[in-house]
């Protein structure tokens, strides 16, 4: 890292929850709601304590649920407030309808979420389930892989949201437990820097007593579409405004990011996709594997609504073999999000690539770089047979 | 009405300038109509406090309906005291 970015820094050792924490408190929010028991994840609790120790001035609000939690957030950002919220799970399968009032009256909301499964059977642990469920509510979607780009992305994440152009909400994902628990050391900016680099907040719907209007009204056949048109074009302008905001960041951070990451991809035939935690893990695997010869690459998906076309068919298109990862299934349907979000990509131009689907780690198994290495093995032979009709289950006993 | 506003044109998040309800009349949703015999009234007020829209008008204490708006819901007919107000269903 150049030692100017380095000069406006500092580095920390916290859990995952505790690096959303502290990145929140630097954006120096206005409005915290959450309910605070399970499934949260105590990313609210080191708020809490933020704000009651008088570290940061905020209104900490505690509700009865998750619903209620996005709601009073929802009316924190149209009274112009900067406001957050965080859940998991069950929760954020709770906060649905109000996932859709928070981007269709695009507000500016940043909300953390820590990955994890779904009931039935509970299940407190890791996989995307609860991600992907929110993936049609019209919220900008990241994924962060470990504490530092999940700090990272919840600074520029307010960035992104407050923008004119955008104005809608974004969730910051990161793995239950494995990032949202486990103590790593990361950078972070100083406060002067977080400070400057986001300011106040400016845009965005508000009430204003001065210049009364009607928020959240009905609007049937002759005006809905319409609206929904608009979110819609908010949506494709955030990718121009991430790309601005990743390099605005990279020049005050050292830290450089795009919407789909890299590992030797470069002369790649055969190439692994992962998201969050895995990631890592993949490229470790991927090391090994080239050692053996292997032409193999990782790309690690950072950005995933909106959807990276243009980077994704650019790169997509030039591998033999797609093996796709996936922490969550959809039953029913031919693949699993990530990999209908990628053939649907390169398909109608590009035929050369082949793809092949695995779900895996479902409700916090465990995958190893070894299990990668045998998820590998056994896509490039499916694909080269052409038996790639179906998803695959890794790690699940036969 | 003028023409209606394109997805570009149109307000952000479905917001819009406050006081279109005054615009919006919903005096064809009635089915009967309220009215006062002013013979039997006693300028109470009671209908006035009650009706929910408010579609009764008050100057002093004259009371007026406001047919633009009045829903024909009949609960200023049930709670008048001296049974002035008569619910007459609307000619089609």
């Amino acid at each position: 890292m150049m030692a100017e970015a380095l000069a406006r820094q500092h580095k920390l050792a916290l859990t995952g929850n505790d690096a959303v924490a502290y990145a929140v408190k630097q954006a120096n929010v206005d409005v915290i709601s959450a309910y605070p028991i399970t499934p949260q994840t105590f990313v609210v609790e080191t708020l809490s304590r933020y704000v009651y120790d008088g570290e940061l001035n905020a209104k900490y609000i505690a509700v009865e649920s998750e619903h209620s939690a996005l709601s009073a957030v929802i009316g924190a950002s149209l009274a112009g407030a900067r406001a957050f919220t965080a859940t998991s799970s069950q929760g954020l399968a709770y906060m649905w309808e109000a996932l859709y009032a928070a981007s269709g009256l695009r507000l500016p909301i940043v909300m953390a979420l820590a990955a994890r499964a779904l009931s039935a059977p509970i299940n407190i642990h890791n996989d995307h389930t609860d991600f992907f469920g929110m993936r049609d509510a019209g919220w900008i979607m990241f994924n962060g892989e470990e504490a530092q780009e999940t700090y990272d992305l919840t600074i520029m994440a307010f960035k992104i949201a407050e923008d004119p152009r955008v104005l809608l909400p974004v969730v910051v994902s990161y793995d239950g437990f494995i990032v949202s628990h486990a103590i790593t050391n990361f950078y972070a900016l100083n406060d002067d820097v977080v400070k400057e680099f986001l300011g106040v907040r400016t845009t965005g719907p508000r009430i204003d007593p001065d210049n009364p209007r009607s928020i959240g009204v009905l609007a049937l056949q002759d005006s809905y579409f319409e609206f929904r048109r608009q979110q819609y074009e908010a949506m494709e302008n955030a990718r121009q405004v991430i790309k601005e905001v990743f390099k605005k960041y990279g020049e005050t951070s050292g830290r450089n990011y795009a919407p789909l990451k890299e590992y030797m991809t470069d002369d790649a035939e055969t190439c692994i996709v992962a998201m969050g935690s895995t990631v890592g893990t993949a490229r470790h695997a991927v090391k090994t594997l080239r050692e053996k010869g292997e032409k193999a690459g990782v790309v690690g998906i950072l950005q995933y609504r909106p959807w990276p076309t243009k980077e994704a068919e650019q790169l997509f298109s030039r591998f033999k073999r797609i093996i796709v990862m996936e922490k969550a299934m959809s039953p029913g349907a031919r693949a699993g999000p990530v990999y209908e979000d990628i053939a649907s990509t390169i398909y109608p131009k590009h035929r050369e690539a082949k793809m092949v689907d695995f779900t895996y780690g479902l409700g916090g198994r465990d995958i190893s770089a070894q299990g990668i290495i045998d998820i590998y093995k056994l896509g490039k032979e499916l694909v080269d047979k052409d038996k790639t009709d179906k998803v695959q289950f890794y790690g699940v006993r036969e | 009405m003028s023409t209606l506003a394109t997805w570009r044109e149109i307000d952000l998040g479905g917001s819009v300038a406050g006081g279109t309800s005054e615009k919006y009349k919903t005096g064809n949703w009635r089915v009967e109509k309220p009215v006062i015999d002013y013979e039997k009234c006693i300028r109470c007020l009671i209908c006035w406090l009650y009706c929910p829209e408010p579609a009764i008008l008050r100057t002093g204490d004259e009371v007026k309906i406001d047919y633009d708006y009045c829903k024909g819901c009949g609960i200023c007919a049930e709670e008048c005291p001296k049974k002035a107000i008569t619910m007459v269903p609307e000619e089609i």
